[in-house]
């Protein structure tokens, strides 16, 4: 395998990876942001990852080609009616936030599982769908010398659109009117309350983007790497959206770039018997790196994360 | 107004959340074209039946009481440990691994000697999180999914390069001095799994209790967890606390992983992903409120509905994931505790009189919510 090979490898392999938990992670923020904590994450993933797959195998046949792109709409749309139950447990009915979105991690494999043997007469994984996102090589970019071949070439298309959500998010949070309001309602919500901003309102848009985008990343994983749904396709990509996040230190951007570095890692993974250097190296240890560099990251460069102020809170209107 | 702590109910709460929880399962299951009332029945009637389904029911419940009270532990403590199941298998590895390497010592040192391994191992597991919490200030949410990650591909390498025979996936059986299965309780419960480990688990039970009401240390984790700043400013060590009761909590959850492997499966295998008692431990402890009594309870619930779902596919269609919904729903009640507290001081305020129009309801929604926070606060003062 020559050099030009291998980095090209290297690169779509971390944007496949990393393209789930790019969005999903940027859901997370928009939730956190508002001050709601939801480590529900990998639960919401999993709702998109079924209801995409589901979607995708009944209509591949109406669609064609469209129909992964509109399986991530579809997963996006059941991520958004899982986190409502979320949503209305954290800011109407006062529950911790970690149980709440404990309960979606414990719901969502059960219920996507149990609706699979529904659907499918018995059977606890769905078949492989025909119309995956496939890797598309991006004309005009491509013929870039050097740079071309290497990051357009045979390339995940929707890591790309991840990046650019990434950035969109990030201007929305930090220049528009809605912005401002959603960190707000996070930071102090007394305050905002009192200058007439509507907490319940904001915290359910930052919540209900959270389900948004975890269910398109669901959906991502399960239309571009598994194939199928099964109770193994979402495995802690959930939890890792959640840490790239918190890496992240609540930025979209941030988030968006701990989620290509976990991508890169876990790609290291799969193509790290390809490089000459570590080539001996046995293969656990690239299957432990992600881990152990999150940590050994996180203790020598982040330190203490500053989670918004009012973060895990319940906001009660006064009457 | 801004609420942030783990308010949890009492135990008629937790009662009511199970009846709403197997509710909601009902309702699932009639909008799936199942009979409910049916498949409750082969649920119970599996699960207590017969001495075999009781033994399964109490092997079952045994990790997951020992997992419970480890994050009850933590919990106390303000820390949210999500590694139980890392910690769980690290411990299954350090138990069966402690068995294996000396099959000729006698029981009376080798047993005790795999269980305290395993204890070991999940506390050292877990020691690594509250560490680098305490000195580097590292989110311990991130350093302990993290470490289940590395706990469940690491313990794989290990079982499978050095363990297991030849290609296999399993590490060889234990050593009959070794095993908490022993032929009379096979003969007691017409040989299920049942074994010695639900003692150790109702010692664990009191010894957590006697240690968080009765000891300083319990008293200084439960400082910390109110008030951390508080608790300094007292002249307690909370990097000291910190990590004393991340150390007891993953060394419960250790003990649990030992429970699975000296007792349920007397070896170790290799593992497609993280052992359920982890997160089933967490639920048994919130359900429980994070008393131990509860926990024993909880637990036992939990191994009844997981052991009575079996039953459930065998005797109908319905996908045994039913189960795990209803567990779900359960957990859901538990969390949301103040609309049950609410809705049942409105309801003892007008027992039968429904509000003929919507604009007289809200005084009465109001002072029933007040009457709700009158309680809560009540409570607070105890």
């Amino acid at each position: 395998m020559n050099i030009m090979t291998l980095l090209l490898t290297v690169v779509s392999t971390t944007l496949v990876y990393s393209a789930p938990m790019i969005f999903t992670s940027i859901g997370g923020t928009f939730s956190e942001r508002s001050g709601i904590v939801n480590v529900g994450l990998e639960g919401i993933m999993v709702m998109g990852a079924f209801s995409s797959v589901v979607f995708n195998l009944f209509t591949a046949h109406i669609f064609h080609g469209a129909t992964p792109w509109l399986g991530l709409l579809v997963g996006g749309l059941v991520g958004v009616l899982f986190s409502l139950m979320h949503a209305v447990a954290t800011i109407n009915w006062r529950t911790d936030h970690i149980i709440s979105g404990t309960v979606l991690n414990l719901m969502a494999p059960a219920l996507g599982v149990y609706l699979t043997k529904l659907i499918f007469a018995g059977k606890g994984q769905t078949d492989i769908i025909q119309q995956p996102l496939a890797n598309v090589t991006m004309p005009g970019l491509s013929n870039i010398p050097v740079i071309g071949p290497i990051f357009f070439r045979n390339t995940s298309l929707v890591a790309y659109f991840g990046i650019f959500v990434a950035i969109f998010s990030w201007w929305v949070l930090k220049y528009t009117r809605f912005g401002l309001r959603l960190r707000s309602v996070g930071e102090h919500p007394e305050a905002a309350d009192s200058v007439g901003i509507s907490v319940y309102k904001y915290r359910y848009m930052g919540v209900m983007l959270s389900g948004l985008l975890g269910g398109i990343g669901g959906a991502i994983m399960a239309e571009s790497i598994t194939l199928n749904f099964s109770v193994s396709t979402i495995v802690g990509q959930g939890f890792m959206s959640l840490a790239a996040m918190i890496f992240g230190k609540w930025n979209p951007i941030g988030a968006m770039g701990a989620a290509i570095f976990f991508g890169f890692a876990q790609s290291l993974a799969i193509i790290g018997k390809y490089i000459p250097v570590i080539a001996n190296v046995p293969n656990v240890w690239f299957t432990l790196a992600p881990y152990l560099i999150t940590i050994i990251v996180l203790v020598a460069f982040i330190g203490k994360s500053q989670a918004p102020a009012a973060d895990g809170s319940t906001f009660v209107k006064s009457r | 107004m801004r609420i942030k702590n783990l308010r949890l109910g009492n135990l008629w709460i937790s009662v009511t959340s199970v009846i709403l929880g197997m509710v909601v399962g009902a309702i699932i299951m009639i909008l799936s074209g199942f009979n409910p009332i049916e498949n409750y029945i082969s649920l119970f009637t599996g699960a207590l039946g017969s001495p075999n389904a009781i033994g399964e029911v109490l092997r079952e419940a045994t990790p997951l009481i020992l997992t419970g009270l480890g994050f009850a532990v933590a919990n106390s403590a303000g820390f949210f440990n999500i590694g139980l199941a890392g910690q769980a298998l690290a411990g299954w590895l350090a138990s069966v691994s402690f068995a294996l390497a000396f099959p000729h010592a006698p029981g009376f040192l080798l047993l005790p000697g795999a269980i305290l391994a395993g204890a070991v191992a999940g506390a050292l597991w877990s020691g690594i999180a509250g560490f680098l919490r305490a000195y580097f200030g590292a989110s311990e949410v991130i350093t302990t999914i993290m470490l289940n990650y590395i706990a469940l591909y690491a313990t794989n390498a290990v079982v499978k390069g050095m363990l297991a025979k030849g290609d296999g996936d399993y590490s060889p059986t234990i050593p009959v001095q070794a095993r908490l299965r022993t032929p009379f309780l096979e003969k007691i419960t017409q040989n299920s799994t049942f074994h010695w480990g639900i003692l150790i688990a109702l010692v664990a039970v009191i010894v957590v209790w006697w240690l968080m009401k009765k000891t300083t240390l319990g008293f200084e984790i439960r400082a910390v967890g109110m008030n951390e700043d508080a608790s300094r400013y007292a002249g307690m060590s909370t990097k000291k606390t910190i990590i004393s009761a991340m150390l007891i909590s993953g060394a419960l959850a250790g003990l649990g992983g030992a429970m699975e492997g000296l007792g349920n499966f007397q070896n170790i295998i290799v593992n497609t992903a993280l052992p359920s008692i982890g997160f089933d431990g967490m639920s048994v402890s919130l359900l429980a409120t994070g008393s131990p009594v509860g926990i024993i309870l909880a637990a036992l619930l939990f191994g009844i509905l997981k052991i009575g779902g079996l039953n459930i596919s065998i005797a109908s269609t319905t996908p045994p994931e039913i189960v795990d919904i209803v567990i779900a729903a359960v957990i859901f009640f538990v969390g949301a505790n103040y609309v049950i507290r609410y809705l049942s001081v409105k309801l003892r305020k007008h027992p039968k009189k429904q509000p003929p129009v919507a604009s007289s309801s809200e005084p009465q929604a109001a002072v029933a919510e007040r009457a709700a926070q009158a309680e809560e606060e009540g409570e607070d003062a105890k």
